[in-house]
């Protein structure tokens, strides 16, 4: 499936912010949008883009290995990223990782039995005030969630979960 | 003092178009492109004394006048890739404070005749990409982008593009690059970007708080933005606080406002009361600064900074108290690093790779002296060496916790 047939109006409106004769820079949006629904981008997307732009898969390829928020394997439906670098582990973010992935049952890069949630330790988010704090990378794109505690990371959790039920 | 840049803060419902109008907003783009000639506006700047507020500082309206005008088209781009650890103003800004931020990039875009700019916002930002995007099409819908602004031959488009994670793109070069659609890797310099930029055309780049500035000094003069601040550093700026402090946040406050006065007046001190250990200045690029009453007596401004031997560079201020360990400090500011690098020069992707493994056996306890000495040699082989400033300022905290806190090797090493 074309990313064209399946989103006609966000290609467009991709390819309309740069030079005709640089459509090469497209390659990004176009990535997240082919990274969409299975949050991880096939072989098939890669070729499908490349073509789309008139570069290599070689060369798509190489900005999805670049790049730390396109993947190329499937993880769990929300990947759940605490930043651990300097400013937020001053702030207790080692403490909130290990807790959290204690009450998981989960190591660091491991998902849940159940599909839903990755988690991975992450390099700064510019959110260093309000730590600890982690983002969550899912079907509708990215959002912060600042000055975490486990107890409502838990209750995202849940909040995902149930949602999750009532899509199936 | 009434706010500059973090506007709304007096203003709550600044971030409303119509509310930012009433509050003097466009008026300075207004005056701009009907009144004033593309140089005029330079000029202003060039006065007013803007700095860089990315982290180098360097004179903004100096660099909008290197703008090569034998070859077109122009292009402006803003730097949103906020991602150095311990800096988190741009966000703050583009959050609650949008239209100045737009409007200046839409002033500098006038000054440099530019017709279109982007925004290089950090993947990580993406629901702020899309709340942007509602706002530059509001803008567009009152007629301050767009075709033929206030009825004259002026044109403007400005695009919001987002990275995907990759730290190196806060870097001029390896940010074009990425908006070119490759993978984020500087390019050798000179050419600098006024001549050679976007697409091989001259661009202009500046980090989103310089840009906040520009329509109020165009709107006061420049005079009124040069009596705040320091004759070295003029204005405002914003201060990321972070660490073991209290009140962690931004602080917008003249340059020249001493690190005391920042800690201890505007974010209560230090938690439980303990002494400050060492200040990071710039993030995890910046050189640790061994805390004393003279230094944090010191103003906070690029020239005196650099009198402690560091830099202020974004002033993101990271406070260490006395439980935090320096070995502990550089294993986690190497592992960004090590994680970051682009692995387009030899001596930054090699050399974090071997900094990260001596890091981690120092501060495991399985470290030597013999391992220190060999860290401090490899940082130092490192530095004026590397292709960016990513490489050159990984070595800092190193060198600089090696050399100015010995004490915290020598407890971790066996002997």
């Amino acid at each position: 499936m074309s990313l064209e047939k399946t989103y006609p109006k966000e290609v467009k409106q991709i390819l309309a912010k740069y030079p005709p004769e640089h459509k090469r820079s497209a390659v990004m949006p176009l990535l997240y949008l082919a990274q969409r629904e299975e949050g991880y981008i096939t072989k098939s997307a890669m070729q499908d883009i490349a073509q789309m732009l008139d570069i290599t898969e070689t060369e798509v390829a190489s900005i999805v290995g670049f790049y730390s928020l396109y993947h190329d394997e499937k993880a769990g439906k929300y990947r759940m990223q605490v930043c651990t670098d300097l400013p937020c582990a001053l702030r207790g973010a080692d403490e909130f990782l290990n807790n959290l992935c204690g009450n998981l049952g989960i190591k660091v890069g491991e998902t849940t039995p159940d599909g839903l949630i990755t988690v991975e330790a992450v390099m700064c988010l510019a959110s260093c005030d309000k730590a600890p704090m982690f983002q969550t990378q899912g079907p509708d794109g990215i959002k912060y969630h600042d000055l975490m505690t486990i107890d409502r990371t838990m209750e995202l959790i849940d909040a995902l979960k149930q949602a999750n039920k009532e899509e199936k | 003092m009434a706010y500059v840049l973090l506007r709304h803060r007096d203003i709550p419902d600044i971030n409303k178009i119509d509310v930012y109008k009433k509050n003097g907003g466009f008026a300075a783009l207004k005056k701009a492109v009907t009144k004033m000639q593309p140089v005029e506006v330079t000029n202003v700047v060039k006065d007013s004394g803007l700095r860089g507020r990315g982290g180098a500082g360097f004179p903004t309206g100096m660099k909008w006048s290197f703008i090569d005008n034998k070859n077109w088209p122009h292009y402006v781009v803003a730097n949103a890739d906020e991602s150095e650890p311990g800096t988190f103003k741009d966000r703050e800004i583009m959050e609650s404070n949008p239209f100045q931020f737009l409007e200046g990039l839409a002033l500098a875009s006038y000054a440099v005749s530019a017709n279109t700019a982007y925004i290089y916002l950090r993947g990580e930002f993406w629901q702020l990409a899309a709340f942007l995007d509602e706002k530059i099409a509001e803008m567009e819908k009152a007629g301050y982008l767009g075709d033929n602004l206030f009825g004259t031959e002026y044109s403007l488009k400005i695009y919001t593009h987002l990275g995907a994670g990759a730290y190196i793109c806060g870097e001029e070069t390896a940010l074009l690059e990425s908006i070119e659609g490759k993978r984020g890797q500087p390019r050798v310099r000179p050419p600098f970007p006024p001549s050679y930029g976007l697409y091989g055309k001259p661009t202009i780049i500046n980090n989103v708080e310089t840009f906040t500035n520009v329509p109020m000094i165009l709107a006061n003069g420049a005079d009124w933005y040069k009596a705040m601040g320091t004759m070295d550093s003029a204005g405002v700026k914003i201060f990321s606080l972070s660490g073991r402090v209290r009140k962690p946040g931004n602080y917008e406050l003249p340059f020249g406002t001493t690190f005391r006065q920042l800690i201890y007046e505007h974010a209560g001190g230090v938690q439980e009361g303990r002494p400050i250990k060492a200040i990071m200045p710039a993030g995890a690029s910046s050189s640790l600064i061994v805390v004393d009453d003279k230094v944090l007596d010191t103003p906070m401004d690029y020239a005196s900074v650099r009198t402690l031997g560091a830099d202020l560079g974004s002033a993101s201020v990271i406070v260490l108290d006395d439980t935090v360990d320096i070995d502990w400090v550089i294993n986690k500011t190497i592992k960004f690093f090590k994680h970051e690098s682009c692995g387009k020069c030899t001596p930054c992707r090699e050399g974090n790779y071997w900094m990260k493994n001596l890091t981690s056996r120092i501060h495991s306890g399985r470290g030597s002296s013999e391992d220190v000495d060999l860290l401090l040699n490899v940082a130092k082989q490192m530095q004026g060496k590397c292709l960016c400033a990513l490489g050159e300022f990984s070595t800092m905290a190193v060198v600089t916790g090696i050399e100015r806190f010995p004490q915290d090797f020598k407890k971790v090493v066996k002997a």
